[in-house]
């Protein structure tokens, strides 16, 4: 399992000008090595819908690289998206996930089938054009710059160390952070597109 | 005798209402009354058709096409709307931007009794959420696609189309 830390930081140097979308526990990490904050976007949730939402982003910006960093408990909420993705073939679209076999927010239970499901797998069947699985930072960092010129939709499955959260929601301490709005008004703001 | 047309609520006039409004996707779960509304969608080259695998998708993906500028609408039945509701509040309600959903009125019956419970519950949905809808039977009625459209863009939320002639209308 990796750090999810470092898989940023090996990211972080492919990104380019790529959309990035973050999610889950994990995903807050990407604040610590984003160099780009306006093509940074937090697309609220909704019981695993931020995957559709990437989706419609990705179709609405044909010419934009978006990539979305997903939670295994996020898909598995709504696995049917991996169909629905691979059926618009949204080749800008890459898909990370960042797996750590849990629902870390809640206090570590395990997801259905943790150790087992093969999500690069599923994915792959489903239709995506590519599909990569890894379990080891430096093979994740050799094969980084070739899945970010992959034509998409790509998907990628990390295994990643939980970071489990305990403490009662309203204890947890949290970094500021733009709101959803906010980054959506500044990804707009930086793309020229008017609001709705 | 006299014979009479009847009045109902043709794909065409859907697809002229959408054209009229900007469409730019249709975000959709095709049901099996819809099916015509279906393939004239597909036809035309100004709108993009977004096949879902379930209801609630519709206003995630909806709310991304939004972001990169597009118009999209989301076209489902009314049980996969009761399907959708966190979906609707998270991606569609909660972000502020408009949004009209175009809702088969799966068991709605104007003149008898209506025995289908989804068509019971259909409206007091709609209204827990605090969402407008216009009910629309007929090609006559279609003006209220537009209507709707513009309160969407004018409160930035969304607003519901009832298509109360599913039965009839989309179907060859």
């Amino acid at each position: 399992m990796i750090q999810s830390s470092d898989v940023f930081r090996v990211f972080q140097e492919h990104r380019g000008d790529a959309i990035v979308i973050p999610t889950g526990t994990s995903g807050r990490h990407w604040r610590e090595f984003t160099t780009n904050e306006s093509r940074d976007l937090n697309l609220g949730g909704a019981m695993g819908h931020t995957t559709s939402a990437a989706l419609g982003l990705a179709l609405g910006l044909p010419n934009e690289k978006v990539v979305l960093f997903d939670s295994e408990g996020a898909l598995l909420m709504n696995l049917g998206i991996l169909a629905t993705i691979a059926g618009k073939k949204p080749d800008n679209f890459c898909h990370i996930l960042l797996d750590n076999e849990c629902y870390a927010t809640t206090g570590g239970q395990p997801v259905p089938n943790a150790q087992e499901i093969n999500y690069a797998g599923v994915a792959k069947e489903a239709g995506y054009s590519s599909a990569y699985s890894f379990d080891d930072l430096e093979e994740f960092a050799t094969n980084i710059e070739q899945i970010m010129q992959d034509t998409g939709p790509v998907f990628v499955s990390i295994k990643v160390i939980p970071e489990v959260e305990n403490e009662p929601i309203g204890m947890r301490q949290r970094a500021p952070q733009r709101s959803r709005s906010e980054t959506i008004r500044d990804l707009q703001g930086e793309l020229g597109i008017s609001a709705g | 005798m006299v014979e009479q047309q009847a009045a109902v609520l043709s794909p065409e006039a859907m697809v002229e209402e959408f054209r009229k409004n900007g469409v730019t996707h249709v975000v959709t779960i095709p049901d099996s009354e819809t099916n015509y509304l279906y393939e004239l969608m597909q036809e035309q080259s100004w709108l993009d058709v977004v096949p879902a695998s379930r209801e609630g998708e519709t206003f995630a993906i909806a709310l991304g096409l939004i972001i990169g500028g597009q118009t999209p609408v989301c076209l489902i039945q009314n049980t996969g709307m009761m399907e959708s509701g966190d979906s609707i509040r998270g991606m569609a309600l909660d972000s502020g931007f408009p949004l009209v959903m175009v809702i088969g009125y799966r068991g709605w019956n104007r003149h008898g009794v209506i025995t289908d419970s989804v068509a019971r519950y259909t409206e007091p949905f709609l209204n827990a959420f605090r969402i407008n809808y216009y009910l629309v039977e007929q090609d006559a009625d279609s003006h209220r696609i537009s209507v709707a459209f513009e309160e969407a863009k004018a409160t930035k939320r969304p607003v519901a189309i009832l298509v109360g002639d599913e039965y009839h209308g989309f179907n060859r």
